[in-house]
């Protein structure tokens, strides 16, 4: 049970002068279960690849598999594949457009022709899990905030009960405050149903306090791909292309340079400060 | 999906007309509409001919892309051909059943079909060579005078220049809130004409919303920087006639001229 990549390629605007290769060569296995953070600048290909994996764009070259069907066969229903394969896009809060909050997130179950009374409870669920209180189900859509639009938006798309959750940029736009909600939200929701989910961003920050593997995109192609530890060891590399490993991962660096017997592969500020005791001797 | 259609059909190359100043153009073009109904006789249709084709010569854009702004009136054109062909009283010159073809419906259906090609390609030669934008400029430059009757000018230029700014991010857009329905398992395909209508709401809500955002944030962004209209308002690049230009009015001249001798005189 798993998302598979096989040469994936694709190119923007066909044969014409204009063609941008946004994708090349893309092989990926994505099993069941796993936490994926997906980062890349912008303009790296990762909202190209995320739209792969549902079906909404066809590649150029290259096949993708979902449980092991071919998901671009004449034959395979695609509308099942995107209730099974949810995707978040970025801005999800500019798809919303019921009269209230709760009818806007019963879209998703009611295009699967689901009952009513499954559709509702489904809803139901959905706006729990993203943590909305009951208070705002019947509110127009367009009079919440920011950060309560974005989970309604995500509700819509759980409602459908995917397996895997696709989030591009979730928390693009967001506060500090709402953005540490929403992953909150999504690690707990990880948790709780053990659901695969890639989370699509730029901050290495963002993902490394939650996923259990990266992958590094550059300019199309796969740069790096391996648990954050790894990835981030490469931090100069990530530099390079615009990216940064997380401070933290800067701190030791420093510190070991300085003669400090510090590993420095430590992610999250958590790691680092138990590094440093230990270094220290009073752990 | 979205992103074949096209509008403001540029053709970006380097050529004598591409140029001109757009007020030339402009003025051209609606010289030479003028002059297709000026004259009526087959050698006033040969001189219009002539001056197209080497328009279109010195244009540097490919026949076809001329060519394509004919698809759209085709059905026009057969129409008007038809009706003039079978309904123009005079010399009978064949008869079907209870239609009859006659000279004059003859003659009458080819002037059409000619004077609406001509004119189709005629202001293609414009649109293909002039960016919407100088377009734009260039009319409210040539409709300054309109100011005296209380003409809002300057403002209706605006609009025009917004309105195709906006349109590729528009469609950019739909494309972005479809797929994103899309992936809730929205159906735009399938289904009979009122279904079908149906399933547009959830795409039009929310690219009427963001119109309005955008259209918001734009009008904000502008009186903050102290946008007040056409009053005392200078330009960048302003529109200045060149000794081309002068040239280009000479030749339209003649050409226009030419075309009035020849209905006067033959």
């Amino acid at each position: 049970m798993s998302i598979i990549l096989d040469h994936v390629n694709y190119v923007y605007g066909g044969d014409t002068a204009l063609a941008v290769h946004a994708l090349k060569d893309i092989n990926l296995v994505i099993p069941d279960g796993q936490f994926i953070g997906l980062i890349g600048h912008t303009g790296s290909g990762k909202s190209t690849l995320v739209q792969h994996l549902n079906g909404l764009l066809r590649p150029t070259g290259g096949n993708i598999y979902y449980n092991g069907e071919d998901i671009h066969a004449a034959d395979y229903d695609k509308k099942k594949l995107r209730s099974k394969v949810g995707l978040v896009f970025q801005y999800p809060e500019h798809q919303l457009f019921e009269i209230d909050v709760f009818s806007d997130v019963c879209f998703g179950p009611k295009n699967l022709g689901l009952s009513r009374q499954e559709t509702e409870l489904r809803a139901y669920a959905a706006l729990k899990q993203v943590g909305l209180e009951d208070a705002y189900f019947y509110q127009s859509p367009f009079d919440l905030s920011g950060g309560q639009k974005r989970r309604v938006a995500i509700a819509g798309v759980l409602a459908m009960k995917p397996d895997v959750l696709v989030l591009d940029e979730p928390t693009a736009g967001l506060d500090p405050k709402g953005r540490d909600e929403i992953l909150d939200q999504i690690a707990k929701l990880k948790e709780e149903t053990g659901i695969t989910v890639i989370l699509v961003s730029h901050s290495m920050e963002d993902v490394a306090k939650y996923v259990e593997r990266i992958i590094v995109m550059n300019r199309g192609s796969v740069m790096y791909d391996g648990a954050p530890k790894e990835v981030f060891a490469h931090y100069r590399e990530l530099e390079q292309v615009g990216l940064a490993a997380p401070q933290v991962t800067y701190i030791m660096q420093a510190l070991h340079e300085s003669g400090m017997p510090v590993g420095t592969d430590a992610t999250t500020i958590r790691e680092a400060k138990g590094e440093i005791l230990k270094a220290l001797g009073k752990e | 999906m979205l992103r074949d259609i096209t509008l403001g059909q540029y053709y970006q190359t380097d050529s004598v007309i591409h140029k001109l100043d757009p007020r030339v153009k402009l003025v051209a073009t609606i010289c030479f509409i003028v002059s297709l109904f000026v004259v009526k006789s087959w050698v006033g249709y040969v001189a219009a001919a002539v001056f197209l084709a080497v328009m279109i010569r010195l244009s540097n854009v490919p026949f076809k892309y001329m060519v394509k702004g004919m698809k759209a009136i085709v059905f026009i054109l057969l129409i008007t051909v038809v009706f003039n062909l079978f309904l123009t009283p005079g010399e009978t010159l064949v008869s079907l059943w209870k239609l009859r073809i006659t000279r004059e419906g003859l003659q009458l259906a080819v002037m059409m079909a000619v004077r609406l090609s001509f004119l189709i390609v005629g202001s293609s030669v414009m649109t293909l060579t002039t960016t919407p934008n100088s377009l734009t400029d260039g009319m409210e430059k040539l409709m300054r005078p309109l100011k005296i009757f209380r003409v809002p000018v300057h403002e209706v230029a605006m609009m025009m220049s917004i309105a195709l700014r906006f349109i590729p991010i528009l469609l950019e857009e739909t494309d972005k809130i479809m797929k994103a329905q899309i992936a809730r398992g929205a159906d735009f395909e399938s289904g009979n004409l009122i279904k079908k209508a149906k399933a547009m709401v959830p795409l039009l809500v929310p690219l009427f919303i963001s119109a309005f955002r955008r259209a918001n944030d734009l009008a904000m962004a502008m009186e903050a920087r102290c946008y007040r209209g056409g009053e005392h308002r200078t330009k960048m690049k302003p529109l200045k006639y060149a000794s081309r230009d002068r040239i280009a009015y000479g030749v339209l001249a003649a050409y226009f001229a030419l075309c009035i001798a020849i209905r006067i005189y033959l």
